[in-house]
């Protein structure tokens, strides 16, 4: 069997043919029986149906699938158009008109018979929409006139394929037919409302026998309709071909004129209005709908479940294959449940389906559901436009696309509530310096992007807030249209700031307490989620680490205590250079700082002994002065406080010390100093403490120095020894304290990162998605 | 290249098959046949509690002379299996891309149920699901 061409109208004509065949709703085959009452009602001889049968291979297969059936009909044509019947001629005779069948049934006929009485009472079974299945494809009647056929025929094979195909009627284009459709609305609602979906189905078989349906497709509703269309052809240009057979027409359907001239006029409004959109719902059509929402689900606003909507639409008998692509047409949010205008959409089309329209491909724009819900009233049909869904309305069967916006819409929101939130949240103002503040912040940051993303936002905000609370804010708001972004961004603009800030603070932290009598600072103010690196020492390393800067901010207040003596004679002065060059030059070792500031306790105790002293122990202390200071930069200060103390007692012994210095600083190296010394000095070099070359010669030179007072100062020395060794115990339990802090401060660190790998381990398998 | 998509339902009956029409289409059907036991295979060694949302296969199992077909499995909750059979000549096609097309399949498939004209275990007829197959289908090229 070669290839089949066929026309547009011939498409269209066959496949109606073939839907009214395929009773059994099987789309492939098609029932015998229905197939040789089509032929017969071709009035053609029977040994050319058989011939045509045998062409097309029917009677070699048994049964009339779809492309038989199609050569079938095509050979039809053919036979009535009085051309040999040839497998050739199928394609090659052109223009050929679409086989005519008579009408055989009584029930057409009187059909026919009555069409020409207005029944408005057809109209009432359903709005016209569903025509009775076998009514469609009936078509022709040939008993009417038969003259008046062969233009018909004509115009119809050149008209868009209406299945109609009445003699009487030219056959509307899409838009006409319509106008037909939607006129039955009006008087089936106000003829009959119908109860429920299970009546007006019937109903219209009843209308059938009495109602026209000079068309089957339309039949029902159809006196008046082919009137006006056949008058709305003349309004149209692209009827122009019908007009020819208006006058054909005219004469025939003069009694129907009639009764259709007083829709007329409405008609032609309507058509010329639609004409563009063979998909808009009329406000009849849209009322009509609305009744039968309501019969299902009273509630307008609510949903009919997909299997009230299965059933309802099951009574159309419209093929479940249709029925599932009506509805994935028509569930656009693919939810299972149907919205008002979901329902108004699939009706209209499964309208459109029984008159005979293929369904499109994808939703037509007038059907598509739209966001506000409008009301019943009368625009809504006709509104073409979708409002607010910013995914592209032209995909009949959206998918997911319509979710995103919602998703998308709703995210910015969050964050913005969130961060308004995160305004009013009170925060406490932080002390500490930003270190540690950046650090606790990028821990959030990383622990909390993919858990919470608002988590990060509370805890920013009460970081911010202490600070520019603009800026955060302003950087908040532009980062949350990034989900992931903001958070890093937010940190990192804003923690100079706080660095700056804080630093600022700390300078002013450590100026305030020269005198700090007390340990190590106390450790930072913790956050209320603060994370718990905010030991002091963490704020001590890493504060150093920072910038040279820090160090020497919080390296001066060892240094400061030398300083507020400005009574002191230049004696200290002369120290003082060499304790700012030991301090500076051990700057860099965090720990020393920390045992420097307990020797500002020891201070105390160190003065009194040294006044004890005092008298007998100028030299000595001179002496131990350069000792300690090359062991002990923290004792360097009390050292030179001492120092400063015994010669604002004695003048002369700072005039003394002071030559004693000077000539240590002035006198090179000196042979190895006694063994006093040695071993005071290995006392004090036994400690991890780094020790400049300066420093060393000082020792030397004040070992030098002592020489001569050597024997004098062993005494002393065991004083001296016990002094240092008191201090070097509490310099011990500073170190043992500091050590056990961080100890603790590792715990807690670790601590952390197994929860964050707990984390990450729980959220792993998301990241498959 | 998609060559061939197929959706079998838990039973191990086809729901969907479609290949591209240049190859002699038996011979998908076969292979996607084939690769119902490797995936039956991979299903009963996860065992736990864990479903393993998506599974993927990629077997060399049949490299013809010019092409290599590889076969990729896809399992949902239901016990659903989508078999994808790709040709990898031209394009080496990414884990991500595939993914993204088995997602694609899953969320068509997902549109078909929800229909409630469509009884599962039906043949996937509609016409939504197929423009999607045939737009995966094609747009590897």
């Amino acid at each position: 069997m070669e290839g089949l061409t066929l026309s547009d109208a011939e498409q269209k004509y066959y496949s109606d043919l073939f839907s009214y065949c395929d009773i059994e709703s099987t789309k492939k085959v098609v029932v015998n029986g229905r197939v040789l009452e089509l032929f017969r009602a071709a009035q053609l001889p029977n040994d050319v149906v058989l011939q045509i049968m045998e062409l097309c291979g029917a009677t070699r297969l048994g049964y009339f699938g779809r492309s038989q059936f199609y050569i079938a009909l095509k050979l039809v044509a053919v036979a009535q158009s009085g051309f040999p019947l040839r497998v050739e001629s199928i394609n090659t005779v052109k223009d050929l008109p679409l086989p005519r069948f008579v009408a055989s049934k009584n029930e057409q006929e009187s059909r026919h018979a009555a069409s020409y009485s207005s029944d408005s009472e057809n109209q009432g079974s359903y709005s016209g929409v569903i025509p009775p299945p076998p009514g469609r494809g009936q078509v022709k009647k040939g008993s009417v006139s038969h003259d008046t056929v062969q233009p018909r025929t004509s115009a119809d094979a050149q008209e868009p394929a209406s299945p109609v195909v009445s003699p009487q009627q030219s056959p509307p284009t899409s838009p006409h037919t319509w106008r037909k459709h939607s006129r039955h609305p009006s008087g089936g609602n106000s003829e009959r409302p119908l109860a429920g979906p299970g009546p007006f189905w019937s109903p219209f078989g009843e209308a059938q026998s009495g109602s026209s349906a000079g068309d089957a497709v339309w039949s029902g509703h159809s006196p008046p309709p082919p009137q006006e269309n056949w008058v709305s052809f003349a309004d149209t240009p692209p009827t122009s071909t019908l007009l020819t057979m208006h006058p054909a027409s005219v004469q025939d359907q003069t009694t129907v004129r009639t009764v259709a001239s007083a829709t007329t006029a409405i008609e032609i409004r309507r058509q010329s209005s639609s004409y563009d959109d063979p998909w808009k719902i009329t406000d009849e059509q849209r009322q009509y709908y609305v009744n039968q929402f309501k019969t299902i689900q009273p509630d307008l606003n609510g949903f009919i479940p997909g299997s009230a909507a299965k059933e309802f639409f099951t009574k159309s008998k419209l093929p479940i294959l249709e029925l599932s692509h009506i509805w994935e047409l028509s569930d656009f949010d693919k939810d299972g449940a149907l919205t008002l205008d979901e329902f108004c959409a699939a009706f209209h089309l499964v309208v459109a389906r029984k008159n005979g329209y293929d369904l499109p491909e994808k939703l037509p724009e007038s059907l598509m559901p739209k966001l506000i819900d409008l009301e019943d009233s009368a625009d809504v049909g006709d509104q073409p436009g979708e409002v607010g869904y910013s995914g592209s309305p032209a995909e009949a069967p959206p998918s997911k696309s319509p979710s995103m916006p919602s998703l998308n819409q709703t995210w910015p929101e969050l964050n913005q509530s969130s961060e308004d939130t995160a305004i009013v949240h009170p925060v406490p103002i932080r002390m500490t310096p930003s270190k540690i503040h950046m650090q606790e912040m990028e821990l959030k940051r990383t622990g909390s992007d993919h858990t919470n993303p608002t988590s990060p936002l509370l805890v920013k905000p009460s970081d911010l807030l202490e600070e520019n609370k603009i800026n955060s804010s302003v950087k908040f708001a532009s980062g949350n249209t990034v989900a992931d972004g903001y958070s890093s961004s937010d940190s990192f603009t804003s923690d100079p700031e706080q660095i700056g800030s804080n630093v600022t603070r700390q300078r002013s932290h450590s100026g305030t307490s020269p005198d700090n009598t007390a340990p190590p600072p106390p450790p930072p103010r913790p956050q209320p989620s603060h994370s718990r690196s905010s030991s002091l020492d963490m704020n001590r390393t890493f504060t150093v680490t920072t910038g040279q800067q820090q160090a020497g901010v919080v390296a001066h207040p060892p240094a400061v205590p030398p300083r507020p003596q400005p009574s002191q004679a230049p004696g200290p002065a002369v120290h003082r250079p060499v304790d700012a060059d030991g301090l500076i030059t051990h700057t860099s070792t965090s720990p020393q700082q920390i045992p420097e500031q307990p020797n500002f306790a020891d201070f105390s105790q160190f003065e009194v002994f040294a006044a004890s002293n005092v008298n007998d122990e100028q030299d000595d202390e001179a002496e131990k002065h350069p000792e300690v200071l090359p062991a002990e930069k923290a004792s360097d200060p009390a050292s030179s406080l001492r120092v400063a103390k015994t010669d604002s007692k004695t003048e002369e012994k700072t005039a003394a010390s002071a030559p004693a210095n000077v000539s240590k600083g002035t006198t090179p190296l000196a042979p190895p100093p006694k063994p006093v010394r040695r071993r005071l000095k290995s006392e004090d070099e036994l400690r991890p403490e780094v020790d400049e070359h300066t420093q060393k010669t000082g020792v030397l030179a004040a070992v030098l120095a002592s020489q001569p007072s050597i024997p004098r100062s062993v005494g002393k020395d065991k004083k001296a020894i016990q002094a240092s060794i008191r201090r070097n115990k509490e310099t011990n339990t500073v170190l043992a304290r500091l050590n056990s802090e961080l100890q603790q401060q590792l715990k807690d660190v670790l601590e952390e990162r197994i929860s964050l790998e707990v984390q990450l381990e729980q959220l792993r398998p998301f990241s498959h998605l | 290249m998609a060559v061939c998509i197929a959706v079998i339902a838990k039973e191990n009956y086809p729901l969907y098959i479609r290949s591209t029409p240049t190859e002699n289409e038996l011979k998908f059907h076969y292979m996607v046949h084939t690769s119902l036991d490797v995936v039956d295979e991979k299903i009963s060694a996860m065992g736990k509690a864990l479903v393993d949302q998506r599974e993927l296969y990629l077997g060399l199992l049949y490299p013809t002379e010019d092409y290599k077909l590889c076969r990729y499995g896809y399992v949902t909750n239901s016990k659903v299996k989508f078999v994808m059979v790709v040709d990898s000549s031209n394009t080496a096609l990414r884990d991500n891309e595939i993914r993204s097309m088995f997602r694609k399949l899953h969320n068509s498939y997902t549109d078909v149920m929800c229909n409630p004209f469509y009884n599962p275990g039906d043949r996937i007829q509609s016409r939504a699901f197929d423009n999607m197959v045939t737009s995966m289908m094609i747009q590897v090229c």
